[in-house]
């Protein structure tokens, strides 16, 4: 019962207009980044490296397909979490404001299983969005500008070499992926507690702008709760772009987004089979 | 229990906070009945028809379907339930035939396309089967509502205001359908409506609430004929008939009235009883009626003056 669950809540979900406004914005903005690094692409460069250049010589094809990605991935947190509050944050709501709880509550499955039903979905739809997105990053930069070595300039210079590249990319959309189904299990929480679409899209957005601000303050006890903060562990993609990954790191980030999507989904579950369908 | 009770609900309540909604509500339906759910708005009735359909958790008290407590028994119960709760609703952006063929899916039976069809055609929306149903006016999604209710051949079928937003030839479709389900194919059908007429005449068996609680349950027949009646009595001297009344015991009992006849509220055993005085007081009579609407006995009722 359960995949014949996921499969109509899958077709009401592609049943939607907006639940395709994420795939078209990707489709324009990753080809609008491609076609602006094209045409500028070597005067950023540049740009950015102006004061390595003192130092290293460039050679070869530096505004490659590779670098394009990397960019691309930085703006994750910019558009991807309000595209999929948009649609995730509506599954649960979006039937209370409707009212069609009262078509789909009164047939023979449990909450249980509306629930976890919805969630999964919701997860298919998320991961769809950020495959598109691998596909149109990676896939259509490397066809469009070519491969190269990928020269990342943080609190460190590192270069990787351009056959040392692609599975770290694998990797970090994978991660991608599930900092997306951290953010997505958030906004179905707030779609089990309100009864309107716009709530769950509004706090889902307040929170990830609210932590990823104080993200970077520094007084000591926000040092302390860093740590735990969801927005602390949606940018550990990064650490395959390290020379050397590390690990520990990634599995310690990857693990504190595990637990918020438990937590997320059960405080769903709890909240909604308690609920008394008024609408 | 008894085996044939398809609902039964004893000692019902639900409060939200400060309000108790239902209080103590005591109901049976019997299968094969046209149960008519009676009470003025506020009453409770929804709120009752949401905890028959485990929209709504029970603050106390039990819920048995087909013999079975609600509770430990959901899905086999729910799976032998079709329902239309208040508004008619739907995912508009779907066509009827897959809002229909999504709900049947997850019925508990297999829905085949010429099911779908079939009760579309039921409720004459099968030209519009493939038409969006944010296309549909209000009628028209009332009448898929209760395609939605019949998808799965359930049983017993819950009706909320089913015949909302339906013009009066929509109402008589709606008003067959329900007699030709419980006759033909022998559902158990629970009627909540507030047209009065329509439960009037479709209904055998009958309860109306008021602030939560069961005022009265039984055959519509039987309660509509007890207490006082309304009788009407056409007579060619309407002052000498007035004035032989005004001086027996039934002085009492007369209403204000048109002028042409006699109004009286008394019981049906006084009736021949006073045809009898006016001929003794050599009165003409040429007609004698007695009614009691739905509509009369449910105001006297809601309003606590049953006699």
């Amino acid at each position: 019962m359960i995949f014949k669950l996921i499969r109509i809540e899958l077709i009401k979900i592609f049943s939607k207009w907006r639940s395709f406004i994420g795939f078209i914005a990707v489709g324009a903005l990753i080809p609008i980044i491609q076609v602006a690094l094209y045409t500028e692409g070597d005067e950023y460069f540049n740009l950015f490296t102006q004061t390595l250049q003192q130092q290293f010589d460039f050679s070869g094809n530096m505004t490659n397909g590779y670098l394009i990605a990397f960019v691309t991935l930085q703006s994750l947190y910019v558009h991807i979490p309000l595209l999929i509050a948009l649609v995730i944050g509506d599954l649960l709501a979006g039937e209370a404001t409707a009212g069609t709880y009262r078509l789909l509550l009164v047939r023979p499955i449990s909450r249980l299983q509306v629930v976890t039903s919805k969630f999964l979905a919701g997860l298919v739809y998320t991961n769809l969005l950020i495959i598109w997105m691998a596909l149109l990053s990676l896939g259509l930069s490397v066809w469009l500008f070519g491969e190269g070595e990928l020269l990342i300039v943080g609190d460190s210079l590192t270069i990787l070499g351009s056959n040392d590249i692609l599975w770290r990319f694998l990797w970090a959309y994978c991660y991608a992926a599930g900092s997306m189904v951290a953010i997505a299990s958030l906004a179905f929480m707030f779609s089990a507690l309100v009864e309107n679409a716009i709530g769950p899209i509004a706090s889902t957005m307040a929170i990830v702008i609210v932590l990823t601000i104080i993200s970077t303050l520094n007084a000591p006890f926000i040092v302390a709760i860093k740590p735990y903060l969801l927005t602390t562990h949606l940018n550990g993609w990064k650490f395959f772009f390290e020379q050397t990954p590390n690990w520990n790191k990634i599995l310690t980030s990857a693990s504190a987004l595990l637990s918020y999507v438990i937590v997320f989904y059960t405080a769903a579950l709890i909240v909604f089979k308690r609920k008394d369908i008024l609408s | 229990m008894s085996l044939d009770k398809i609902i039964e609900i004893k000692g019902l309540t639900k409060r939200f906070k400060d309000i108790t909604a239902v209080d103590n509500l005591n109901l049976n339906v019997f299968q094969g009945d046209i149960f008519g759910f009676l009470g003025p708005n506020g009453a409770g009735k929804s709120t009752t028809i949401r905890m028959i359909l485990s929209l709504i958790t029970p603050t106390s008290g039990t819920i048995h379907l087909f013999g079975k407590p609600l509770g430990s028994h959901r899905k086999e119960i729910l799976s032998n339930i079709g329902a239309i709760v208040e508004k008619p609703d739907f995912y508009l952006y779907l066509t009827a035939y897959k809002n229909l063929e999504l709900l049947g899916r997850i019925s508990g039976v297999d829905i085949s396309k010429r099911r779908i069809m079939e009760v579309l055609e039921i409720v004459q929306l099968h030209e519009r089967a493939n038409y969006k149903v944010k296309t549909f006016s209000y009628g028209m999604k009332q009448r898929l509502g209760i395609a939605q209710a019949l998808i799965h051949n359930p049983d017993l079928i819950i009706l909320d205001e089913p015949t909302n937003g339906l013009d009066p030839s929509g109402v008589k479709e709606v008003r067959d359908l329900i007699l030709s389900l419980n006759r033909d194919h022998n559902k158990t059908i629970f009627l909540s409506s507030h047209i009065l007429p329509e439960v009037e005449i479709v209904a055998t068996r009958m309860a109306i609430i008021n602030k939560g609680r069961t005022v009265v349950e039984g055959e519509v027949q039987t309660l509509l004929n007890s207490g006082k009646l309304m009788v009407k009595i056409g007579v060619d001297n309407y002052l000498d008939a007035v004035e032989a009344m005004k001086i027996s015991h039934w002085n009492t009992s007369l209403e204000p009235s048109d002028g042409l006849q006699i109004w009286l509220s008394v019981h049906q055993k006084e009736i021949s009883q006073i045809n009898q005085y006016l001929v003794e007081k050599g009165v003409a009579i040429h007609s004698i009626t007695s009614t009691r609407s739905l509509e009369d006995y449910f105001l006297t009722i809601t309003q606590g003056n049953l006699q």
